[in-house]
Parts: C-alpha cells; sequence; structure tokens
C-alpha cells in the first residue's frame, strides 16, 4: 500500500495514522455503493447525512444512535473514483455541540478498494492526527471512552439481525 | 453522553487548551529519531550530538520543542544537562490513535454486516 503525502516529509509517525484493512464477501460494485451513497453510508457508520456524495461537497448531518443524536456531523468529500478510491476529509471525534472544529485540521480518510478472490480487499486509512491540537486530542480520548460500550451493542444487533 | 460527562469534558479542556503541541512536535524525522534515544535511557547533548549529522545547536532546539509538548524533561547532572523520555504522554498519543482504530473497527464489523448481509 502506497503510503500517503505527507506535509513533513513522509514522516512515519506512529501517532499519525490509522489503517485498517477488511476483507469483504461481496461484489466490488455492491462495497462501491456501500461507501459512495450516502444513505447507504449512513446506515453502516451510524449517521443520517443531509445529501448526496460528489467529489467537493460538504456534507452535513447527525449522529443515529441513542443518546448521541446532538451531534451534528460534517465531512468533505475529495475523490470518488468508482470501485477504486474514495476519499473525504473531517474532523475526528467532533462530539462537543460547544466547540466548533471549523478552524482546526481535518484527517483524511481514504478508503481503497481491491477486487481479491471472492470478494473485496477494504484498505481505511485515516491520517493527520500529528496535526491536531493536543488539547484536541486528549478530550477526544476521554469522550470516546464509555462510548465504546455503545458500539458494541450496536455490532452486535447488527450482525445478529 | 451524559451533561455530567459533557461538562466535565468541558471543564478538564479549559485547563488544557494552553497545552503544549504534542503531535506537531511528533511530526518531524529528527525529533522522532531523539525520541528513539531517548527511549533507550538519559543522554547528554554530548552523547545526543555524537554520531548525528546535525549541529549540536539544531539538537537543542529540537529537544527544547520535545519539551515544551511535554515528551522530554530535563535533569541536572553535575555540570551536564540530561535529557530523559516522558514515557506517560507518548503513551496517551499511542492510546489515542488505538481507541480511533477500534472505532474503525467496529465501523467496519457493520460494514461487513451490511454488504454481505
Amino acid at each position: 500500500m502506497k503510503t500517503t503525502e505527507s506535509k513533513t516529509g513522509g514522516t512515519p509517525s506512529p501517532t499519525d495514522r490509522i489503517q485498517r484493512s477488511i476483507q469483504l464477501q461481496a461484489p466490488l460494485a455492491r462495497v462501491w455503493r456501500a461507501l459512495s451513497d450516502a444513505r447507504e453510508f449512513g446506515t453502516w457508520f451510524r449517521v443520517e447525512l443531509d445529501r448526496d456524495f460528489a467529489p467537493g461537497a460538504e456534507i452535513g448531518g447527525r449522529v443515529t444512535y441513542p443518546g448521541y443524536e446532538h451531534i451534528r456531523f460534517r465531512m468533505w468529500i475529495e475523490r470518488m473514483e468508482p470501485e477504486r478510491l474514495f476519499t473525504l476529509r473531517w474532523h475526528p471525534a467532533a462530539v462537543d455541540p460547544q466547540v466548533d472544529y471549523s478552524k482546526e485540521p481535518t484527517t483524511l480518510v481514504e478508503f481503497r478498494l481491491e477486487p481479491v478472490a471472492g470478494g473485496v480487499r477494504l484498505t481505511v486509512t485515516e491520517s493527520g492526527f500529528d496535526k491536531l491540537p493536543a488539547h484536541r486530542r486528549d478530550e477526544a480520548f476521554r469522550m470516546n471512552s464509555g462510548g465504546w460500550d455503545v458500539q458494541v451493542e450496536n455490532i452486535r444487533q447488527h450482525v445478529g439481525r | 453522553m451524559s451533561v455530567a460527562r459533557t461538562k466535565r469534558g468541558q471543564l478538564a479542556t479549559a485547563g488544557l487548551r494552553d497545552a503544549a503541541p504534542l503531535f506537531a512536535a511528533l511530526g518531524d524525522r529528527t525529533r522522532l529519531r531523539l525520541l528513539a534515544r531517548l527511549a533507550r535511557g538519559p543522554h547528554s547533548i554530548t552523547r545526543l550530538s555524537e554520531r548525528a549529522d546535525i549541529s549540536r545547536q539544531a539538537i537543542t532546539k529540537h529537544l527544547a520543542v520535545l519539551m515544551r509538548a511535554g515528551l522530554v524533561r530535563d535533569t541536572r547532572l553535575g555540570r551536564e544537562r540530561h535529557f530523559e523520555l516522558e514515557r506517560a504522554r507518548l503513551d496517551a498519543a499511542r492510546a489515542y490513535v488505538e481507541r480511533i482504530g477500534r472505532q474503525w473497527d467496529g465501523a467496519l464489523a457493520r460494514l461487513k454486516a451490511h454488504v454481505e448481509g
């Protein structure tokens, strides 16, 4: 996997990026639709989005799981190369409604799709964490703890259906 | 999220607002190298300058950035200052990306169920 260009010259900081790879037993077109269709994306990502995805589009929305509905959500679509690459930017863990995150750096999220035998290998990379203000990371760190039990329950319900 | 949690978060945030830019401090190759050397134990500037391809002055500057970010602290040993890694801060940074990573694990598990179902 090619590493993304970084403004600090590709410094391999261990805290700047997250990468995950998953094998999906589904056709490429099906996976692409789950990523590129705003309604489908919202279903598995647990957000309600206000408009369709398109390169350059700013998308607003809100979190859909119980107890978190007051959390507004915004993302900026960058690249959409059908069945290959989908990239966007957002403010990670921007969950405090009192805070204006708009002046802060965003992280870049990349979804890369690759056909493999029996399905698709999807690689997600989120990068740019080293550019975030330190207090934001500390705060997000605290906010996220406690939300995890809810996430686990969501997965259990979705998979068990 | 409960109201209590939000309030507590805000209070804590107010205290942290002036915190040093920890993660900007990490985004530099020279500083990462210095951290890697300090991970093996405390070093003096003299020892850090040995085998380094940058000047002692530049190293001093990078160490100052790392100290402001709370990643490194100095102690005086006789006439020389020794620099030492502040592990707790680095652990917090790593814990953060691990946590976001686990959120991705959850989202991807739901995506898998979504497209395979």
